[in-house]
Formats: C-alpha cells, structure tokens, sequence
C-alpha cells in the first residue's frame, strides 16, 4: 500500500517538477526569444549574406549577379579574392591603414597612460569626476568631433599660421596641415582616445600601493619602479586599450573622409566606394572580409596576450 | 610612517595638456557658433545669426525630426529587446546571445552598415526612415543589454527568492521585485540607445538611401560641401543635448553610466 502511495507521489513530483522545468523553458525562450531573433534577422544572416555576396557576380547595373545563369548553372566565382591579392592598389591601402591604426594607437597610448596613472594615484573622491571628464566630450557627435580639426588644422588657423611662421625662421617652405595624413592621424587620436584611457585606468587603479612602497623602500628610483613594477603590471591594460583603439580605428571612413587628402584613403573609404559609388558589392564584401578577419585577429592577439601568467 | 604621494609635476602637466587636447576643439566649436564670420578663422564678433539661420534651413529641420523619430522609435525598441536579451543572458547559460549581442559593438561599425545595405536591397526593403531605425535597433540592443545585465549583477538575487517564496508567481516576482530594481539601468540603456541612435553616422549613412536625412548626414554633407558656422550652432545645439541626457542619465544609473 505504502508502496503504490510512495510511486504515485514520486510520479505527481515527478510531473510537478517537468511541468515547473517545462514552463522555466519557455519563460526562458520568451524571454531570449525576441533579441535572438532579432539580431539574427539584422545581424548574423546579413552577416552571412555578405560573406556569400563575396563569391558572386557583380550585377551589370551595380549590385548582385543572380546566383544561377540563364542556363541553370551556379553563376560563383573567386575572382573577386584574386583581384585583392593580385591589385597591388588595394594591399596597399590596407598596409597603410593598419599602419594608421598602430600609429594612432600608440599615440593614444602615450597620451592616455600619464592621464590613466594620475587619475588612478589621484584622491578617491576625484577620481570619478576625472575620469568623467575623460568621456564626457566622447558623448559628442562623432561628426562634430572631427569638424573640430577642420577648423583647428585648416590654412587659416591660428595653429597653422604659427606652425608656417615658425617653419618660415627656419626657411622652411609653408604647409598644409589640413587633408594630409597628419590631419587623418590627429582626428583618429582624438575620437579613440577615451577607448585607451578607460581600460588603462581601470587596471591602473587596481594595483596595491604597497608594491611600489616595497620597491622604494629597496632603493628603486621612480624610472624603475615604473619600468619594473607599475607598468608590466599594467599590461593588460594596455592590451585592452590598443584592441579597443585599434579595431575601430583601422575601419573608420569618416575621419579620413573628412580630414584627409586624396592620398590618405583607408580601408573604410575603399569600402565606402564599392557599394555606394562603383557599386561593385562582391568586391566590397571581400575588402569587408578582409576588415572583419583583421579585426578578429587584432581582437584575438590581444586576449591572447593579455591572459594572466603566471610567473615564479 | 609618510605615506608618499606619487604625482609629480610631470606627470600633472602632461594630463593637463590631454584633458586641452580633449576639450578645447570642442570649446572652438562652440565659441565660433556666436561669431560673425563666414569663416571659423577669428573672432569678429557676437551674432546670433547662425542659430537664426539653422532654424530657417527647412532641410536641416527636417532630418533633426526624422533623427528624433527614428531615435524614440529605436530607443523604445531596442529598450525592449535589450533588457530581455540583458535579462537572458544574466539568468541563463547561453552561448548563441551573448556573441549576437557583443559582436556588433566589437567589430568596426561598417562591417554592420554594408551588410545591412546588401540584406534590406536583397529584400525589396526601400531604403530609408524604416531601414535606418531598423538598424539603429540591431546595434542598440548590445549596449542596453550590457547596461541592464551590469545592473542585475548587482542586484541582491535574495530578493527575488524572498518573493518567490512567499508565494509571488515568477511574473510577479519580476513585475514587483526584480524589475522596479533593474528599472535605472533600463532608463539609462534607453537614454543610451537614445543618444546612440541620434548620433550614429556610420551605419545611417549605408542605410539611408538617397532620399532619407537625418541629423548627422545633414551635418556631414554640410561639411563635405560648404563649411559655415551653421555647423557649428548645429553642433552645439546637439552637444547640449547629449549633455542634458548624460546628465539625466547619471542621476538615475551612477553605475550603469561607469560601467559602460
């Protein structure tokens, strides 16, 4: 008798607790549901479509090719992979763009590090309010950001006029310092550079006081005590930063859009073109490739890099 | 024992010098907004005049109402979608989520914007206010998520048991516990998928087909074509409002601002 009582409540439990696991399911795909559909919808399938979009034809009136010809035959190709590694044109803009984005996030980093190290050794109190102000021009329109530098850098400055004038003692000839790609450098510094700080600061402020104490105490001067304590300490830091700085920098358009010459296209630039002016969308997505397996790469050393060792 | 206080003057006047390079393009900006000049060169003297001028410029309002629906309507959407995706991935172990919510935040905005383009072309969908606000959905709902998840991890997870407990059903723990507690990060993500969406240039600007403008695309063209301090009273009208937002924001989520 006991027994029987025993299996039917075990079985009631039993379908209590599937019932309760079933209905926690569903909550849970009602809740992960919508978003998941969504960005698969507006992100992950694009994101397929464009891969693919990379081995077919370019449409005769821009756009895609269909996918089978008239005769029912798959209409795919690689010939647009060929023609970034064979065009010598397109390696180079890419060398140099990368070059821009290591240029700019060492930059960055030579700006941001003193900045990070005095805000994170500054009183509690402030340190909120300094880092606030850190971001706080980063909140402005991207655009209106880089205009800035046109007003700044742009032949009737007060900063190239001084520039000029001192150029000119030295018998120097007059330059441009809008639209070169020193102009391009300045506004990619400028609108990356809170990325470098945040990370360097947020590890930075992490560090135990007593370790540089310690060093002194044992007669390290304040060059080495950097060097040696304070900032292999913050390499992690660093690590984030140059991938936070270095990612969005190396595709970028707008910047050397605005700020550059005809000289100091990007990557982003050459994109901005294939879909929009040349219309040439297959080679567009395999420049767009290119970018993305950069990006991954750069993202990737950096995790990499950036893992905790552990040293004896 | 002296505690030492390691801040040299070096180090001081170096951080002084990045907090200038920080701020005074912006000030520039601003100032020569009130200058008499068609040229951003030197101060000649205060006018009003490019303020006037922006509010008679038809196109220019236009695109400043069309930048302010598209950016209610991607703020609301995206508020939606990214708490409960902020939500899932706080509650649950999910693999799929948490790289669909990230990804698009990580990897260079163009990258979003182009694939976009090829995706609502192959649909038949007319680029414009649509597919803008579309898009400008997709890449808000990884910031509110962000922002509401590092809300809920700082939640008490006792309270929601204590509801549980005593006798509220799962609904009504979330209704009445969790989410009146999450409830300042859910306003600051929307004020941030707010600022996010009325800003956005890069993705817009693939999206928008030739007819749709909006306030970042007028303020580009105005750049690439005839520089005026036009731009620069636009752009001061739009920093202040950012700065309001900012400023609401922080006053309903401290954290959830830092920690983005």
């Amino acid at each position: 008798m006991s027994k029987v009582a025993n299996t039917v409540a075990s079985e009631a439990a039993k379908k209590l607790s599937d019932a309760a696991e079933k209905r926690g399911r569903m909550a849970r795909w009602l809740i992960s549901g919508p978003p998941l559909f969504y960005l698969l919808l507006f992100f992950a399938i694009p994101s397929l479509i464009m891969v693919f979009a990379s081995i077919r034809y370019a449409g005769d009136y821009g756009g895609l090719a269909p996918v089978f010809d008239e005769a029912g035959k798959l209409n795919l190709t690689l010939e647009n992979f060929q023609r970034f590694t064979s065009d010598f044109i397109y390696t180079a803009i890419f060398l140099k763009s990368l070059m821009y984005a290591v240029i700019t996030t060492f930059c960055c980093l030579l700006m941001a590090y003193p900045l990070a190290l005095l805000i994170a050794r500054s009183p509690k109190k402030y340190r909120d309010l300094l880092i606030l102000l850190v971001i706080l021009p980063f909140w402005s329109n991207f655009l209106i950001r880089v205009y800035a530098w046109m007003i700044i850098l742009g032949p009737q400055s007060g900063l190239t006029q001084a520039v000029n004038y001192v150029l000119g003692l030295a018998g120097i000839e007059p330059v441009r310092l809008l639209f070169t790609a020193f102009s391009v450098i300045v506004g990619l510094v400028y609108v990356h550079l809170p990325f470098m700080v945040l990370p360097l600061y947020a590890n930075l402020e992490k560090h135990d006081p007593a370790l540089v104490d310690a060093a002194q105490d044992l007669g390290a001067s304040a060059w080495q005590r950097f060097w040696r304590i304070t900032f292999p300490l913050s390499l992690p830091g660093v690590y984030a930063g140059a991938a936070l700085v270095f990612i969005p920098a190396l595709g970028i358009f707008a910047v050397s859009d605005i700020l550059g010459g005809t000289g100091s296209d990007m990557i982003g630039n050459v994109i901005k073109q294939q879909f929009l002016e040349t219309r040439d969308w297959p080679f567009g997505s395999v420049l767009s490739i290119v970018l993305t397996v950069a990006a991954l790469v750069a993202a990737g050393i950096a995790v990499l890099v950036a893992k905790p060792r552990r040293t004896a | 024992m002296t505690k030492v206080i390691r801040r040299p003057l070096g180090l001081w006047l170096v951080a002084l010098a990045v907090y200038a390079f920080l701020y005074v393009p912006l000030i520039i900006v601003v100032v020569y907004s009130f200058n008499d000049s068609q040229l951003n060169a030197e101060w000649v003297g205060f006018t009003l005049d490019w303020y006037r001028k922006l509010f008679h410029n038809d196109e220019m309002l236009k695109a400043a109402g069309n930048s302010l629906m598209i950016a209610l309507v991607a703020s609301a959407a995206s508020t939606l979608l990214g708490t409960m995706a902020g939500f899932a991935m706080h509650r649950y172990k999910l693999k799929l989520l948490p790289l669909l919510v990230l990804t698009p935040i990580a990897i260079p905005e163009i990258l979003v914007g182009v694939s976009l383009l090829i995706f609502f072309v192959m649909l038949n969908i007319t680029l414009g206010l649509v597919s803008i606000a579309l898009a400008h959905i997709a890449f808000c709902i990884g910031f509110v998520a962000i922002v509401v998840r590092s809300r809920l991890s700082g939640m008490d997870e006792s309270l929601t048991e204590a509801a549980r407990d005593c006798g509220a059903t799962p609904m009504q723990a979330f209704r009445l516990v969790t989410l009146p507690l999450i409830m300042p990060g859910v306003v600051a993500g929307a004020l941030m998928a707010f600022t996010l969406s009325i800003d956005d240039f890069v993705i817009t600007f693939f999206t928008a087909g030739a007819n749709a403008s909006t306030l970042p695309l007028q303020i580009y063209s105005m750049i690439k074509i005839a520089v005026t301090p036009e731009v620069n009273a636009v752009s001061t009208l739009l920093m202040g409002l950012t700065l309001l937002l900012i400023i609401i924001a922080s006053k309903l989520a401290p954290n959830a601002i830092r920690s983005s």
